[in-house]
């Protein structure tokens, strides 16, 4: 840890890095907003933007069912609920002919619902507030070690199964044609949305998490002509946002997360006026 | 490039095919022969369960029964390498998947995210080249018309050369000319490859004249043969009136 924040000093001679709570914050950011942008691209393409909602709101459940089983560790059961919920949804989505999109709102507002009452119930409603908004400073050393796993693991499922899950969200039936698990590939990619949502949370909050998945990937959309300069400035767009929203917070005294977000937004609607110039 | 010949010496036989949804039987006992160098057309009305024969023939929907492939000049049964192309795929305008994006995703392992692979791009180029789409190559496949899709697709699913092909007739978007083109080409290789081709078609007319077996589907096959006795028969006429 010290060798890699002495090396974010010298990199950065600013004040802000002075802290160590801004280092840490620093490093997540760079941990975690390339894997959103990644993910991203895929979420957007499959139309799931409101599928990574609702596994968001799932984690108000998990904390709640964790303090109820006397769970210390929060995260341990807010990811162990967001696989489950994401695994079901997924199969509940796939069994039923209609709508996906009211299967989906039905399962985030009980969601939310089983985790307000339960919590509200404890009388520990105030005590994880927290978590609806987020709070990137306070972020500790083991979140950033169990970022840095989640980055590796996403990077390596990227490597290993991208072109499969690329068939897949073209046409599931020709994916199968060519050999590809489409069950087992579909539900490790959820899984993984799930993980990575659940540890980043406590730091973006339920509120505002999706944002961070969609809106690089759905900025990059607009203007990217190949899968590569798809998630080149998905990436890109991602680290800008993240890294310019906590700076920008420190001196201005605004929350990082919305801060973040409005970045993100910005270059949404910017690229979205350059889409006609740009793909016609 | 000269290209092997069908031999006529490989069948592909599809052995009691039963899919249930629920309680509701969608198929029974569906049983098809098909050899290389035929053009078997299957035909019927909305909901005879065509798209989910094709669906079982892939394995994507739990079914009962088995498809085989038999060699007969060695006489052993091999695993069977399955070509497919679809009805419709989920594109939108401007979408960033290019051509080569989706072909390289269907061959290769390289992950299409990173740096195009120059010897893979050569080769899928080479391909398209067959069915005329070369220039296509790095157009996003939201972007094509619905002519070049289908050629796409068709080129897609024929790298490498499998042993049945499966088409699923687009029911919209090509005009008249250009299902006929499809049609041609289908045709072509038909005589130049060593395949069997299955196809699921809504155009009467192209399939008289291109078809060498014709299956009337309605849950169960209803009636196969040539293409003038399934379409002379009463059965036919039940389901789809005066031709």
């Amino acid at each position: 840890m010290e060798a890699i924040y002495s090396i974010l000093e010298w990199i950065l001679p600013f004040d802000f890095i002075e802290y160590t709570f801004m280092k840490n914050a620093l490093i997540a950011i760079i941990l975690s907003t390339p894997i959103f942008a990644i993910l991203g691209t895929m979420i957007v393409n499959n139309k799931m933007a409101f599928f990574s909602d609702a596994l968001g709101h799932s984690a108000l459940t998990g904390i709640a069912i964790g303090m109820v089983l006397g769970i210390t560790n929060m995260n341990i059961s807010m990811i162990f609920f967001a696989v489950i919920f994401a695994l079901l949804l997924n199969f509940v989505k796939n069994k039923t002919t209609y709508g996906a999109d009211t299967i989906i709102s039905v399962f985030s507002s009980i969601a939310i619902a089983l985790g307000l009452a339960m919590l509200a119930q404890s009388g520990n409603f105030n005590k994880y507030s927290s978590y609806l908004v987020g709070d990137i400073l306070s972020i500790s050393n083991t979140e950033i070690l169990y970022l840095f796993l989640a980055f590796i693991a996403v990077i390596v499922f990227w490597y290993f199964t991208f072109n499969k899950l690329n068939i897949l969200s073209i046409n599931t039936t020709l994916a199968k044609s060519r050999g590809v698990n489409t069950k087992l590939i579909d539900n490790i990619f959820v899984v993984l949305i799930a993980v990575i949502v659940m540890i980043s949370i406590r730091w973006i909050g339920i509120l505002l998490i999706n944002s961070l998945l969609i809106l690089p990937a759905a900025s990059s959309r607009n203007i990217a002509k190949s899968m590569r300069s798809y998630h080149l400035l998905s990436v890109a767009f991602s680290l800008f946002s993240g890294i310019a929203g906590l700076i920008i917070s420190y001196y201005w005294n605004i929350p990082t997360g919305p801060m973040i977000v409005l970045i993100s937004g910005v270059i949404y609607f910017i690229t979205f006026g350059l889409r006609k110039l740009v793909k016609e | 490039m000269k290209k092997p010949v069908a031999c006529g010496l490989h069948c592909t036989k599809i052995n009691n095919i039963s899919v249930k949804f629920g309680k509701e039987a969608v198929l029974k006992n569906v049983n098809i022969h098909i050899h290389c160098g035929e053009l078997t057309v299957i035909i019927g009305r909305n909901g005879a369960g065509k798209s989910t024969l094709l669906k079982a023939i892939l394995g994507e929907v739990e079914h009962t029964g088995n498809i085989t492939f038999m060699d007969i000049k060695e006489n052993i049964a091999k695993r069977i390498k399955i070509g497919y192309v679809p009805q419709s795929i989920n594109i939108e305008k401007h979408m960033p998947t290019t051509v080569y994006d989706l072909f390289a995703s269907c061959i290769c392992h390289i992950p299409v995210f990173l740096k195009k692979d120059k010897k893979i791009y050569q080769e899928i180029k080479e391909h398209l080249k067959i069915f005329g789409v070369e220039k296509l190559i790095d157009k996003s496949i939201g972007d094509l018309s619905g002519g070049e899709l289908q050629r796409v697709l068709l080129a897609i699913a024929t790298k490498p050369t499998p042993n049945l092909l499966i088409l699923d007739e687009p029911v919209s978007g090509i005009d008249k000319n250009g299902t006929k083109d499809f049609y041609e080409l289908v045709n072509n290789l038909k005589t130049n490859y060593d395949m069997s081709i299955l196809l699921v078609s809504h155009d009467f007319e192209l399939v008289k004249k291109y078809a060498d077996k014709v299956i009337l589907l309605d849950k169960e096959v209803i009636k196969e043969g040539p293409p003038e006795e399934v379409f002379n028969s009463l059965e036919f006429k039940n389901r789809f009136g005066k031709e």
